[in-house]
């Protein structure tokens, strides 16, 4: 019955030493930190993260059932790395970039050790160079491109750090491994390349964002905007709002490319996605909205390190479309539960756990993430940028805790989601009391030139809005009828603002999506309303008859309305007919 | 067949065995006692030193003498059709006196993950018959809607209510209940065993038992035997599984209890770092999947406990579960029956199972509407007992006594009241034209000109 150790192989071939959960010991690997390993017979998928003595710590991205000690080891001597090209778009990936429809041909369900590239290597593409044998070429500049949709010109890139002279280009028909060109050292160029995900990929110059990503959310453009290449995050507890949120930011934010990491959330939330995005227009291309969408899918019930891996996958896919000089948008819903990842991992290395358990580099992770950011100089001039915002899931709903409090750091934009807000559906549950965007100054004085009085607009109703707050907590010690008519009125009115202008349904055909434009004729109209109430309250004008003006209801209608500009001078046209009809004569 | 007498430590449900050859990753392991009973357990750390087992069951009688056997394989559960109308143990073994089960096939306790993009979207409505999940929180077919209660409130009446009542309208199809108790009462489980015997549920059921006087191990491999169970009739025979799993509060509490026994660093309030991911290898094991006909709906409920859902196990479950309906103590002491407060309920699939063509195009926008009113109201509740009713504009007390109407006429319903869907809806619109139309601004205006009582018959203020 009893063996002893000698049982072992002794010889110094890589081996398994120990398992547990997604963390693998292994022995004689020799192998440098990242470095992908294949363990065990099925040869699955992980990552060198510790390397201690002769021992090397290596978190595995399936699940590790039935892997023994002893099993044997290999090492690819590579970093995890995703393929960068063509097909790319409309595509859904697990969290180390395996393309989820294909392994579904197999089975519904997700079996271990599946290889599949993640761009196909049958499918061809009419590549279109533009540069000629003879020119130089460097990291970053394009030598062609390829129609990827009907929208999209994907420009094929040299890949950084290379540089050379053209021997040899043609445009034609080519699989993603076809050599497309060769320059004079020999190096040969395919539609697609590589890059180890851990690493950004390299720019010129970092720039400061100051366009505004226009996202169709009336509490996000108006009073919080994001700008192209920012930060934002959105925390809140569950049922809150921050999966509708970035999915509403997925679907109508104005930039080029969407990739969007669903990381150890629900599975059918991925499949929401897949179902709607190829039925929804881009209003930008006139696109199914598939068609500038990369989807990550790491659900919950996935193995935990490859959620680890989903985030990076993610973000370098997102720099890849940059570096052509595109605006990406992508959104990570959720980055605590890849925080939780790695506080799963770090517990099972038995390493000395910082508050909560996470460990101590969360803050150093976190920050290094959102760093990857940025409205960027390309290598070859041009301009692009990573907008990303991530939601933030804190435990018992209680922002004081440590994922929370890393990002508010590091993100400059904080859309604060609120329960109380949500448990009356009030949606977008986005507080605004507590929320905040520091691109404000760079990106309002565009707005203000298309849209004169956006700033001033916006100013007045963050006042109302803080008014309100004061009041109401007079109403608590004396109630709402002991206030004078002013004040009641500065009540209603904000009630207005909250409940016709804030208040934004996802799903609702028209007011899914504000143009900028309705925003400002919505705020100018509340705006006139409001003045005009306030003189009629000064000519001793009740606010009971002030709130029976038919012009009330037809404010709050107008976010249902497509054809807003004719709405918008009909409510106008009400209002200053009503105020008329009350003051009478005594209007000037 | 490697077995091996080299206990070398035990700790609670944990047996550190040396010496071995190499033992696979959650192998399944069986553990005989020198009187020769035997204990099933599981590989929870494996290396060349030492392989940690964690048994199922209590570890009483487990001494150095005892042989581990590794099977080389993982845990696997014998599955059949004819598990229906069984009641068997928190391990499966048959506790209603009847026939051994023979099994058709065998299959992995843990599930597979379901392929996200092999997945359909849930989006057939069923009628429960209680309004304030039908009309506010309605549930979908594949749907995992937990009830979230606390000790002593009447979720399991509910939960009974529901699984009687349930019904997708239009359609008369194969439907089956999976019953699995973790740790809860033998009156409990009787409660909901009688039930589904008076009802004749149970032919079409399978029950699992893991009393509170069981071991509690157990409790981490019984919601996965469950679910192994109603997976296997919906995806292999078809059938729509609504899946009872109670209290999930104990199975939290029989991972914690792991995690001591092997001295983890705990994330918050003690319980393991993993909570969050090892729940949603439960909760996940719901849905529909592209091209089989059955599916898998979950009606997890679990007790919070003080009643304070920032606690772990109903917070992370809210994280992943597709919403929640809260059981409301205030509601219960008030006698109204069922005590479900809509406010902080949600139902996240609601949209996608209601409106035209599934219930009613109005659904959504009344629906919004009671949320808003039901919350000011509320609201005004608390500042009319500071200031007095009189202290407040006309407006605040319409809004008042509409949240004393929803209750009592919206909320509150026979345990054995059935109400149709028609119904539910247009005891929703009774309710809302106790307010003034321009105050609904919610609905629009077509719907209102469609539905809106002008001339109120409602009881204004009772
Ligand atoms: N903008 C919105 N419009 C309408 N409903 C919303 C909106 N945001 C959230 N909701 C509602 O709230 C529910 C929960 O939102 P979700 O984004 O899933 O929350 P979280 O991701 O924070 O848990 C949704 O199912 C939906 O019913
Ligand atoms: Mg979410």
């Amino acid at each position: 019955m009893e063996v002893s150790l000698s049982s072992y192989s002794s010889n110094t071939e890589p081996r398994i030493y120990k398992v547990a959960g997604p963390v693998v010991i292994v022995e004689n690997l020799n192998g440098r930190m990242y470095d992908v390993v294949l363990v065990g017979h099925n040869k699955l998928m992980g990552e060198v993260i510790e390397i201690e003595g002769n021992k090397s710590i290596v978190q595995v991205y399936e699940d590790t059932e039935l892997i023994k000690p002893d099993d044997p080891v290999e090492n690819t001597g590579t970093p995890l790395s995703v393929e960068l090209g063509p097909g790319l778009l409309a595509s859904i990936y697990d969290g180390i970039q395996r393309p989820l429809p294909l392994i579904a041909e197999e089975s519904s369900f997700i079996r271990r050790g599946v290889t599949i590239p993640a761009l196909s290597r049958e499918k061809k593409w009419t590549f279109v160079a533009t540069k000629e044998v003879g020119d130089t070429v460097k990291g970053g500049d394009a030598i062609g491109y390829v129609d990827e949709t009907a929208n999209f010109r994907h420009h094929i890139l040299v890949p950084p750090y290379t540089k050379g002279t053209i021997r040899d280009i043609a445009s034609g028909e080519f699989t993603v491994t076809d050599t497309v060109c060769t320059l004079e050292d020999g190096t040969s160029l395919t539609l697609m390349q590589r890059w180890p995900v851990k690493k950004h990929r390299p720019f010129y110059d970092k720039r400061w964002p100051d366009t505004v990503l226009v996202t169709g959310q009336r509490i996000l453009d108006t009073l919080f905007p994001l700008a192209k290449g920012g930060t934002a995050a959105i925390p809140g507890p569950f049922g809150s709002g921050k999966t509708i949120t970035q999915q509403q930011l997925a679907k109508w934010a104005d930039a080029d490319v969407i990739v969007y990491i669903g990381c150890g959330e629900r599975g059918n939330e991925m499949t929401d996605v897949l179902v709607e995005f190829p039925e929804l227009v881009d209003p930008k291309s006139g696109s199914p909205l598939m068609d500038r969408t990369v989807l990550i899918a790491n659900t919950s019930n996935m193995p935990v390190a490859a959620r680890e891996a989903s985030v990076y996958t993610g973000i370098t896919i997102a720099e890849y479309f940059r570096d052509m000089g595109y605006d990406v948008a992508l959104m990570a819903d959720s980055t605590s539960r890849w925080a939780e990842a790695m506080r799963e991992i770090s517990s099972r290395l038995e390493e000395l756990p910082g508050e909560e358990g996470y460990p101590a580099y969360l803050a150093s992770r976190l920050a290094e993430f959102y760093e990857r950011a940025g409205r960027i100089e390309t290598l070859s001039g041009g301009e692009g940028s990573v907008t990303v915002i991530g939601a933030v899931s804190p435990q018992g709903g209680d922002f004081s805790e440590p994922v929370t409090q890393n990002t508010l750091r590091v993100t400059k934009t904080f859309w604060a989601l609120d329960a109380k807000l949500a448990n009356r559906r009030h949606f977008p549950a986005i507080n605004w009391l507590k929320s905040y965007s520091l691109y404000q100054d760079q990106v309002t004085p565009t707005l203000e030139r298309s849209y004169p009085g956006w700033v001033a607009n916006m100013k007045r109703l963050m006042e109302l809005l803080s008014r309100e707050d004061e009041l109401s907590e007079i109403v608590q010690l004396v109630g709402s009828d002991a206030l004078p008519e002013d004040q009641q009125m500065t009540l209603e009115i904000a009630r207005m603002v909250r409940e016709y202008f804030l208040q934004q349904d996802a799903f609702h055909d028209v007011d899914t999506f504000c143009p900028l434009e309705k925003q400002y004729m919505m705020v100018n109209l509340l705006l006139s309303f409001s003045d005009n109430a306030y003189r009629a309250i000064e000519l001793n004008k009740h606010v009971d008859e002030i709130l029976d003006l038919p012009s009330r209801p037809m404010i709050a209608r107008m976010k249902y309305e497509r054809d807003y500009k004719a709405y918008s001078k009909k409510v106008s046209t009400q209002i200053e007919k009503d105020f008329n009809e009350l003051f009478g004569g005594e209007k000037e | 067949m490697k077995e091996y007498k080299t206990i070398n430590k035990i700790a609670g449900p944990l047996l550190f065995v040396e010496k071995t050859e190499p033992v696979g990753y959650k192998e399944f392991v069986t553990v005989t006692l020198s009187n020769g009973e035997t204990k099933r357990g599981q590989v929870l750390e494996t290396s060349k030193d030492y392989v940690i087992v964690q048994v199922f069951e209590d570890t009483q009688g487990i001494d150095k003498q005892t042989y581990v056997h590794f099977s080389g394989e993982i845990i696997q559960m014998p599955v059949s059709g004819k598990m229906l109308g069984r009641v068997l143990s928190g391990i499966g073994t048959p506790l209603d006196g009847g026939r051994k089960i023979i099994p058709e096939d065998k299959r992995n306790i843990q599930g597979e993950v379901i392929n996200p993009y092999s997945r359909t979207r849930p989006n057939e409505f069923i009628q429960t018959g209680i309004s304030t999940i039908d009309g506010m929180n309605t549930l979908v077919r594949g749907q995992k809607l937990p009830l979230f209660s606390g000790s002593g409130l009447p979720h399991n009446e509910i939960a009974l209510q529901i699984a009687r009542q349930a019904t997708v309208t239009g359609e008369e199809e194969s439907f089956a209940v999976v019953f699995c108790a973790i740790g809860i009462t033998q009156e409990e489980a009787k409660q909901f065993i009688n039930e589904f015997e008076r009802t004749g549920a149970l032919q079409r059921g399978v029950v699992f038992l893991n009393l509170a006087s069981d071991p509690s191990i157990e409790r981490i491999i019984t919601p996965r035997m469950a679910l192994t169970t109603a997976e296997f009739l919906a995806f292999d025979y078809g059938y729509h599984v609504l899946t009872i799993l109670t209290d999930m509060t104990n199975y939290c509490e029989a991972l914690l209890e792991i995690g001591a026994a092997r001295e983890e660093v705990p994330g918050r309030r003690g319980y393991p770092g993993y909570l969050y991911t090892d729940l949603a290898s439960i909760y996940e094991r719901a849905g529909l999947i592209k091209g089989k006909s059955g599916s898998v709906t979950q009606l997890p409920i679990l007790t919070m406990p003080g009643d304070d859902k920032t606690h772990p196990v109903p917070d992370l479950s809210g994280y992943i579960t597709e919403g929640q309906i809260f059981v409301s103590r205030n509601l219960y002491r008030k006698n109204v029956y069922p005590p479900i407060d809509v406010l902080p309920s949600l139902s996240r699939l609601m949209n996608s199972g209601i409106g035209k063509g599934k219930t009613r195009a109005d659904h959504k926008a009344l629906s919004d509407q009671l949320y808003a009113g039901y919350a000011e109201g509320l609201d005004l509740r608390g500042l009319a007992t500071i200031v007095g009713k009189d202290a407040l504009t006309s407006r605040d007390q319409r809004l008042l006594s509409f949240a004393d109407t929803f209750e009592k006429r919206f909320v509150m319903q026979g345990r054995d009241e059935n109400r149709p869907i028609e119904t539910t809806l247009e005891l929703g619109w009774d309710i809302l034209s106790t307010l003034p139309e321009d105050e609904l601004t919610r609905i629009p205006g077509d719907m209102l000109e469609a539905y809106y009582r002008r001339e109120t018959t409602a009881d204004e203020g009772d």
